[in-house]
């Protein structure tokens, strides 16, 4: 054991040290307050009471919010799904004439138009079309932002599945549709899962586009009404931020581990916004 | 020897030219008809809530258009007065300057300096301290954006946070002296995700047959990070930073925190661009600093999708 | 009637890649026909027209004496088997035979019971409940099998049937296609790069090579008297000795040496024209005494076959090999004769048998 082996040692210990302390910190508050029955901004050993959840329940907004965050979720992961599957699979298969500059086209316009350039014309047009305050007009536009990048990731994924499956269809005389729907729906569940995940996971915590676009406090999804918690009314209200906060952030927590355990976490660049 | 090919040409069934195609060869027998029926609705969507938009802007930041007002009702076309308006704003310089600030402090140098670190002090190990460290960063990452931020006002409170205890200055109010440091350090703390996820592959990519030769040549840490690991992952680095830089331009996240303020110190352009339109109702002139955000992201995605196909 | 006709059967690819080049075929009812050939050089695509998943840009298809050209794949009446058996992993085996019978809108309890009935011929009965990743290679082959055989086409199609499974099996897998063939009695085209194997199973066979027909014979035809020296190179598992010589009045000057002129030469060839000799290892007897019109020069590798060996003579500035039989191999550095048949052996002129 060389000295240099040791400080080596040492140095690489401190640094992992500073390292676990730097991510972990911030987070302590989360798991302890929400357990406290008088939280502050201190964290402290909890006490472990229940009062938190209990004002949770009782508070008129909290909970219709998470379930706002659901619809808006679900809602647009099931538009994506669908219509990206199907333009994916089209492109896929079929040699359209401009496929190719459309497919560029698509993977710079995810990457170009993002909810900080688009904010002003998507008020503004949400406005025109009196779709203010809709949570289906939300949807339809967080399906649109969402679509691009979708359907460059789903054509990917069918492109690596083997046509023989569709040709031995084929040959045996299955239609077109029937084929879409007997053999290819089925083979490409993986890849409509994974786009399914990552919609919800991106709607989950979007906090601009509910904010701009839904006035109604009833309709607001959890990221907005968490926003609401800390600034408006004078003090925050720190048992409701920390508990409605934790039950926040499960589900998405809950998604990530089962993803990574079924399909590993596999990276795309620009998954998440 | 060669068969001889008979038989005198039956009549045909079909007496149309047999070599004309009359179905579609894709592999489902889709046929273009019914792929641009499949393609059709997404497009639709795609035309109406992105590319629409991208073009009205441009339009939107020519006129003087109003949320309330007049001018709400009968916008006038102003031709350049927008963008010569901002142009002569010390705001909008103000807030360029600290997108800057913002950009370089938590992406270029934050960002990626941690996550390659993270990436490289754990490249060799497997067990429970890689997945420890890599799990918490990336709940940093997924967690929902407004409850970070909101743990991050917690941590930076000046009574009760958790790191003016830990550091002993209580009452030192980060977030209203610190504007820019607190959200840079906040951005560089939820990002580093991405980062070291991507050089951590790349690390993984590197040969190790390269880095032993290197280590037998007598070749110290810092030498083989320069001379074996560097020039593996040049790719990998500028990839990378390109993306993040046009996350981190576009992050509406520090609105959570600070709200531009205090007093516009932490304006960033996503916040200014909020501010002055949508709060402030000025949307033509709101639109005209958004067409500007969207050159910008136009020319680095350009340049990041000009790489990655001469690259890859 | 199921036989298969081609009539100037083209297909040339946007950017001008002449797949196939005016092809002309006929495969009579109820014959195993293989398509072989080097890569590259259409087979597939040859049976991809056939089925009708690529269109022809010229000439015509004729199944069952019914010209299909235009026809849908599916409306063809024919049944094809991928090389990756193409089983569709969601379904249970049941299903996957049963599916051609789905889409002819058969009944669910008439189509299961008949797949029942067609893999249990096959030996499937165990099986029919798991999906494809739970069986073996040679298992999934059968499965693939049964399903065209539910179809009850005119005509089964089979692209590399063999090539997926491991050597070993690949042998039975042969018998058992050969037999369930024979018993079928369905018009069967088969696509391979393996020239064994088109040997072994074939009725008839054609040759190919880019776009176009070398030969068409039966396997015997094929292996004694290829009809130019691209067939004679690629058939055979030892190669054909094909060595450059010229006509000397009335025997041949090959390699240096002198031989008799083949028996089916006879006749047609002009004095000190140029041509090609060829015979094959298996039909020279070998000496290691000097015998006349044989092959002469010094032994320069033995390969041992199992029963037999491949002697490589360095002759002038060729190589000439001839296999032995077992315990009269010679050694290395010997002197050795090799003799070549006279019914046997043949001559190319331009590349092309005489």
């Amino acid at each position: 054991m060389t000295p240099r082996f040791v400080l080596g040692r040492i140095g690489f210990s401190t640094l992992i040290a500073v390292l676990l302390a730097f991510f972990t910190i911030p987070l302590l508050w989360l798991a302890t307050a929400p357990f406290t029955s008088d939280p502050t901004y201190e964290v402290r050993m909890p006490d472990f009471t229940w009062e938190n959840f209990q004002a949770v329940v009782e508070h008129p907004y909290a909970l219709p919010s998470l379930y706002n965050s659901l619809v808006l979720s679900v809602g647009t992961a099931a538009l994506v799904v669908v219509l990206a599957a199907l333009a994916a699979y089209a492109l896929s298969r079929v040699r359209l004439p401009g496929r190719d500059a459309l497919l560029y086209a698509l993977l710079l316009l995810s990457s170009i138009i993002t909810g900080t350039a688009a904010m002003v014309p998507l008020f503004q047009l949400a406005v025109e079309l009196n779709l203010i305050d809709s949570q289906l007009g939300l949807i339809l536009i967080l399906s649109g932002g969402l679509l691009p990048a979708a359907i460059f990731m789903l054509k990917d994924f069918m492109d690596s599945t083997p046509k023989s499956y569709e040709e031995s269809a084929r040959v045996f005389g299955a239609s077109p549709l029937q084929i879409v729907w007997h053999v290819v729906t089925p083979l490409v569940r993986p890849g409509l899962a994974t786009i399914a995940v990552w919609s919800v996971a991106n709607v989950w915590g979007n906090f601009l586009m509910p904010y701009l676009l839904l006035s109604d406090v009833e309709k607001q999804p959890a990221a907005v009404i968490t926003y609401t918690l800390y600034t408006e009314g004078g003090q925050a209200n720190l048992r409701m931020l920390s508990t409605f906060g934790l039950l926040y952030s499960i589900p998405v927590v809950l998604m990530y581990l089962f993803v990574s355990k079924k399909y590993g976490f596999r990276f795309h660049g620009g998954i998440k916004r | 020897m060669a068969q001889a090919t008979s038989s005198p040409p039956e009549p045909l069934a079909e007496a149309a030219a047999p070599a004309r195609r009359s179905y579609s060869a894709d592999a489902a027998g889709l046929g273009r008809l019914r792929a641009g029926v499949f393609v059709a609705p997404a497009l639709l969507l795609i035309a109406a809530f992105l590319v629409f938009p991208a073009l009205w802007v441009l339009y939107l930041g020519l006129t003087n258009y109003r949320l309330t007002g007049l001018a709400a009702a009968e916008p006038r076309f102003v031709g350049p007065d927008n963008f010569l308006g901002a142009v002569s704003n010390p705001a909008f310089w103000n807030s360029t300057w600290l997108t800057v600030q913002f950009v370089l402090g938590s992406a270029v140098i934050g960002q990626v300096v941690l996550g390659f670190t993270i990436a490289w002090l754990l490249r060799d190990r497997r067990g429970p301290l890689r997945r420890l460290v890599e799990g918490l960063v990336i709940l940093a990452w997924i967690l929902p954006s407004a409850i970070v931020s909101f743990l991050w006002v917690a941590l930076l409170d000046r009574d009760g946070g958790t790191l003016n205890a830990l550091l002993g200055l209580p009452g030192f109010a980060w977030l209203l002296d610190h504007p820019m440091l607190s959200i840079i350090v906040f951005n560089t703390w939820r990002g580093t995700a991405f980062s070291m996820m991507l050089y951590g592959a790349a690390l993984g990519n590197v040969p190790p047959s390269h880095l032993e030769s290197a280590r037998l040549a007598g070749a110290s840490g810092r030498q083989q990070l320069r001379d074996v690991v560097f020039p593996h992952i040049r790719g990998h680095i500028l990839t990378n930073l390109l993306l993040i830089s046009l996350w981190t331009f576009n992050d509406f996240g520090p609105f959570l925190i600070t709200a531009g303020g205090p007093d516009g110190k932490s304006e960033i352009l996503a916040v200014h661009v909020y501010k002055v339109a949508l709060q402030g109702g000025e949307l033509g002139y709101g639109a005209a600093v958004s067409t500007v955000i969207l050159l910008i992201n136009l020319v680095v995605a350009v340049f990041y999708l000009r790489l990655l196909r001469s690259g890859r | 009637m199921a036989a298969i006709e081609l009539r100037g059967l083209t297909k040339v690819y946007p950017g001008g890649v002449k797949a196939l080049d005016g092809l002309d075929l006929e495969i009579p009812d109820g014959e195993f026909f293989a398509l072989l050939g080097p890569s590259g050089c259409g087979k597939t695509t040859l049976l991809r027209t056939i089925a009708g998943l690529e269109t022809a840009t010229g000439g015509a298809v004729v199944i069952g004496g019914r010209d299909v050209t235009a026809v849908q794949p599916g409306g063809r009446d024919v049944a094809m088997v991928f090389q990756d058996y193409a089983l569709f992993p969601h379904m249970d085996v049941t299903d996957n035979i049963a599916y051609p019978l789905r889409i002819k809108k058969v009944a669910k309890r008439a189509r299961r019971d008949k797949a029942v009935e067609v893999g249990a011929r096959l030996g499937l009965d165990q099986l029919m409940d798991r999906r494809p990743g739970q069986l073996s290679g040679g298992q999934q082959q059968r499965v693939a099998l049964a399903r065209v055989m539910a179809t009850q086409a005119q005509a089964f199609l089979f692209d590399e049937p063999l090539s997926n499974l491991d050597a070993r099996l690949r042998l039975e897998a042969r018998t058992f296609l050969k037999k369930l063939q024979r018993e079928l009695g369905v018009t069967t085209v088969f696509v391979t790069h393996d020239q064994a194997e088109a040997l072994a199973m074939a009725d008839r066979m054609a040759v190919m090579e880019a776009g176009h027909i070398r030969q068409i014979g039966t396997p015997a035809e094929v292996f004694q008297r290829p009809a130019n020296t691209f067939v004679a190179g690629f058939i055979g598992s030892t190669p054909m000795n094909l060595l450059d010589g010229a006509v000397r009045g009335d025997t041949l000057e090959v390699a240096g040496c002198k031989v008799a002129v083949p028996a089916s030469a006879e006749g047609r060839l002009t004095d000190g024209e140029k041509i090609v000799y060829g015979v094959r290892p298996e039909y020279m007897s070998y000496s290691a005494e000097p015998v006349e019109g044989a092959l002469s020069g010094k032994v320069a590798i033995v390969e041992n076959l199992g029963a037999s060996h491949l002697v490589t003579l360095d002759v002038a500035e060729t190589i000439v090999q001839a296999v032995v039989p077992e315990g009269s191999e010679p050694l290395v550095g010997d002197d050795g004769y090799a003799l070549p048949r006279r019914d046997r052996a043949l001559v190319y002129r331009d590349g092309e048998l005489v």
